[in-house]
C-alpha cells in the first residue's frame, strides 16, 4: 500500500475514534455532573413519587452507559430525542437552522480565504516593512477583540454613524437568494474580520517559513528567477501549510458563529445552542454541542489530510 | 533596560485597570447597582459617561464591572497555570503511561471548541462565580499543559536535573526546585496571553446571559444589558465593549514585550 494511503487512513480512523471520545464526553462527562434532569422539569417541590415516575418515563432510571448507547444509535439513525422544553423533535429544529448556519458560515470563508491569502502574502513579501507592520498592527487589534465587541462597533458604525444596513439578520424560507445575502451582509463582515487576522497571520507565517529555508537559498544561489523560485521551490511546498491554515481557521468559525448568531438575533444553530443552555434543556444541548464538535473534528481531519496529500515529500517517498 | 514605546502604552493602562480594580469600592461615584438617574441619560457633569438601561451610573459599573471581569479571569488563569503546570511538569519528569494518559486527556479536551464544552457544562452545573471560574480554568489549563510539558521536557534532559535525580530526589523536588525556575520565563510571558484569553471568554459568556449573573456587574454582561439602546443610537453599549477591547490590546502589548524579550534571552527559542 502507497504510504500515503496508510497515513490517510490512520488520520481518519483517528479522527473518528475522537469523535466516539468526545461524545461520550458529552454524555456521560454531563451525567456526572450534579444536577438532575427531571428535577429540572418538575422544579424544587416536586414530590418523590412524581420525580421517579418522570425518570421512569424518560428512561432516567436505567444505568448511564445503556442510556448512552441508546442515545448513540438515535444519533447515527438521525434520531436525537424530543426537547425537555417544548417537546419538539430535535433532528427537525436542527435540520432547519443547520442550513442558516452554514449559509452564514459559507459566505465569510469565501470572503475572508482569498482576502486572508492575499494579505499573507504581501505581509511575507514586504516582511519587516510598512505594509507588513501595518497589517500586522490591524490584525494583532483584531484578535484581541471578541466577537461580541467587535459585532457591537460594526454595527455602530455602518447602522448608525452610516446606516447602510440593518441591525438585525432575519433569514426565512422562501427568501430569494439575494435577499438572504443582504440580510446576512452585517454579520458575515464581523465574521470575517474576527477569522482574517487569525488565517492571515498564519498563513504569512507559513510563507516566512518556507521562504526562509536552505533550498530557497540554494535556489536563489543558483541564480534562478524570483519567479521560478516562488513556482517551482516555494509554491509546492508552501501550499500544504496554508491549505491547513484555512481549515483550522474555518473550525474557528465555528466558535464565532456561535456568538455572531446571537447578537445579530439569526435565527440558526448558535443561537438554539444558547437559547437552550439557558433553558437549561440538555438533550438538545448535547445534540447541537455533538454537532458543532463533530464540525470542528471534521475540519481539522480535513486540514491534516490535505497537508499530507499536498506534501511533495510524502507523495514521493524516497 | 529599554522598554519600547507600545509595551510602556501597554504597562501604563494595564496598570490603570489593575489600580482602578484594586480600588473599585472607593473610586465608584456611585452605588453600581442602584438607579441614579432615568434611562439613558447622554454623559453629563454629574454622570460622566451618563446612565445605563434602567438610569444606573455608567462609570460606576464600569469600575465595579472591571474588578469582576479582572478578577474572575485573573482567578481563571491563575487556576489554569497551577494545573497546567503542575501536570505539564509531571508528564515530563515521568514519561511513560502517565505521560501518555494526561497527554490523550488534553488532545482530547482540545479537540473541541472551550466555547461549547462551556456551554455544555453550564446548562448542568448552577451559574455563580466559583463554578465560572472552575470550567474556565479547567478548559484552559490544556493550552498551559501543553507549553509546560514542551519546555519542562528541554529541560528534563539537562544534567543537573540527571544529578537530582541520581541522588535520590523526590519527583516533587525535580518539578519545583529542578524545572520549575527555569521554566518559569516562558510561562510568565504566556501567563499574560491567558489572561487575555480568560477576559474574553468571561464577557463573552456573560454577554451570552451564561456568566456573571445580574445585579452584580461585569463588561461583557453591561454591553448585554445595554445593546438595545444601539439600535436608537445610544452609545452606551460601547462603552464597557471598549473597555474589554482596550484591557486585552493593553495586556497583549506587554505580553508581546515579554515574550520578545524572554525568547532573545534563550537565543531565539520560544
Amino acid at each position: 500500500m502507497h504510504p500515503i494511503v496508510k497515513l490517510l487512513v490512520q488520520r481518519i480512523a483517528l479522527g473518528l475514534v475522537l469523535l466516539l471520545a468526545v461524545s461520550a464526553v458529552i454524555f456521560l462527562g454531563v451525567e456526572a455532573l450534579p444536577g438532575d434532569t427531571a428535577q429540572a422539569i418538575l422544579g424544587q417541590s416536586a414530590t418523590p413519587q412524581a420525580l421517579e415516575n418522570l425518570r421512569a418515563q424518560m428512561g432516567l432510571d436505567q444505568p448511564a452507559l445503556t442510556r448512552y448507547f441508546n442515545w448513540l444509535g438515535g444519533v447515527m439513525t438521525g434520531d436525537l430525542g424530543k426537547a425537555l422544553t417544548n417537546g419538539v423533535d430535535i433532528s427537525q429544529a436542527i435540520g432547519q437552522r443547520l442550513g442558516n448556519t452554514l449559509f452564514l458560515a459559507g459566505c465569510a470563508a469565501v470572503i475572508a480565504v482569498p482576502l486572508a491569502l492575499i494579505l499573507g502574502a504581501v505581509a511575507a513579501r514586504y516582511a519587516g516593512r510598512w505594509p507588513d507592520k501595518v497589517i500586522s498592527a490591524v490584525t494583532l487589534t483584531t484578535i484581541s477583540l471578541p466577537e461580541f465587541v467587535a459585532a457591537y462597533f460594526v454595527i455602530y458604525l455602518l447602522t448608525i454613524l452610516f446606516p447602510v444596513f440593518q441591525p438585525v439578520a432575519m433569514v426565512f424560507p422562501g427568501m430569494s437568494f439575494w435577499a438572504k445575502l443582504q440580510a446576512v451582509a452585517l454579520p458575515v463582515i464581523v465574521l470575517v474580520m474576527v477569522v482574517l487576522a487569525h488565517m492571515m497571520r498564519m498563513t504569512r507565517a507559513a510563507i516566512l517559513n518556507v521562504m526562509q529555508s536552505a533550498y530557497i537559498e540554494t535556489a536563489e544561489l543558483k541564480g534562478l528567477s524570483p519567479m521560478t523560485i516562488i513556482w517551482k521551490h516555494a509554491f509546492p511546498n508552501a501550499i500544504a501549510p496554508v491549505i491547513s491554515v484555512v481549515a483550522i481557521n474555518l473550525a474557528y468559525l465555528v466558535v464565532g458563529v456561535v456568538v455572531v448568531e446571537v447578537v445579530f438575533s439569526y435565527n440558526a444553530l448558535g443561537q438554539y445552542l444558547v437559547d437552550h443552555v439557558t433553558k437549561r434543556d440538555l438533550p438538545v444541548v448535547q445534540a447541537v454541542g455533538l454537532i458543532f464538535a463533530a464540525v470542528y473534528i471534521g475540519l481539522n481531519i480535513i486540514a491534516d489530510v490535505t497537508a499530507i496529500i499536498a506534501n511533495p515529500r510524502l507523495r514521493h517517498p524516497k | 533596560m529599554r522598554i519600547p514605546p507600545s509595551a510602556l502604552i501597554g504597562l501604563i493602562l494595564t496598570g490603570v485597570f489593575i489600580f482602578s480594580a484594586i480600588f473599585a469600592d472607593l473610586l465608584m461615584p456611585y452605588a453600581y447597582d442602584l438607579p441614579v438617574g432615568t434611562q439613558w441619560e447622554g454623559p453629563s457633569a454629574t454622570h460622566w459617561l451618563g446612565t445605563d438601561t434602567i438610569g444606573r451610573d455608567i462609570l460606576s459599573r464600569l469600575i465595579k464591572g472591571g474588578q469582576i471581569t479582572i478578577f474572575v479571569a485573573l482567578a481563571a488563569s491563575i487556576l489554569s497555570f497551577a494545573m497546567g503546570s503542575f501536570f505539564g511538569f509531571l508528564a515530563a519528569v515521568s514519561g511513560g503511561w502517565t505521560d501518555q494518559i494526561l497527554s490523550r486527556v488534553c488532545d482530547l479536551m482540545m479537540a473541541i471548541p472551550s466555547l461549547i464544552v462551556a456551554l455544555v457544562l453550564l446548562s448542568v452545573l448552577p451559574l455563580n462565580l466559583t463554578v465560572l471560574i472552575l470550567v474556565m480554568g479547567v478548559l484552559d489549563s490544556t493550552r498551559v499543559f501543553r507549553l509546560a510539558r514542551a519546555v519542562a521536557m528541554d529541560i528534563a534532559v539537562m544534567e543537573y536535573v540527571e544529578a537530582a535525580k541520581l541522588r535520590g530526589e523526590k519527583w516533587g523536588w525535580v518539578i519545583f526546585r529542578e524545572i520549575l525556575p527555569n521554566a518559569l520565563s516562558p510561562l510568565v510571558a504566556e501567563f499574560g496571553l491567558r489572561f487575555i484569553f480568560a477576559v474574553l471568554f468571561i464577557s463573552t459568556l456573560s454577554f451570552l446571559g451564561l456568566g456573571v449573573q445580574p445585579p452584580l456587574a461585569d463588561w461583557g454582561g453591561m454591553v448585554k444589558e445595554n445593546k438595545d439602546g444601539l439600535s436608537w443610537g445610544i452609545s452606551a453599549a460601547l462603552v464597557p465593549a471598549l473597555a474589554i477591547a482596550l484591557l486585552a490590546i493593553s495586556v497583549n502589548l506587554v505580553a508581546d514585550w515579554v515574550l520578545s524579550r524572554t525568547s532573545s534571552l534563550k537565543g531565539g527559542r520560544g
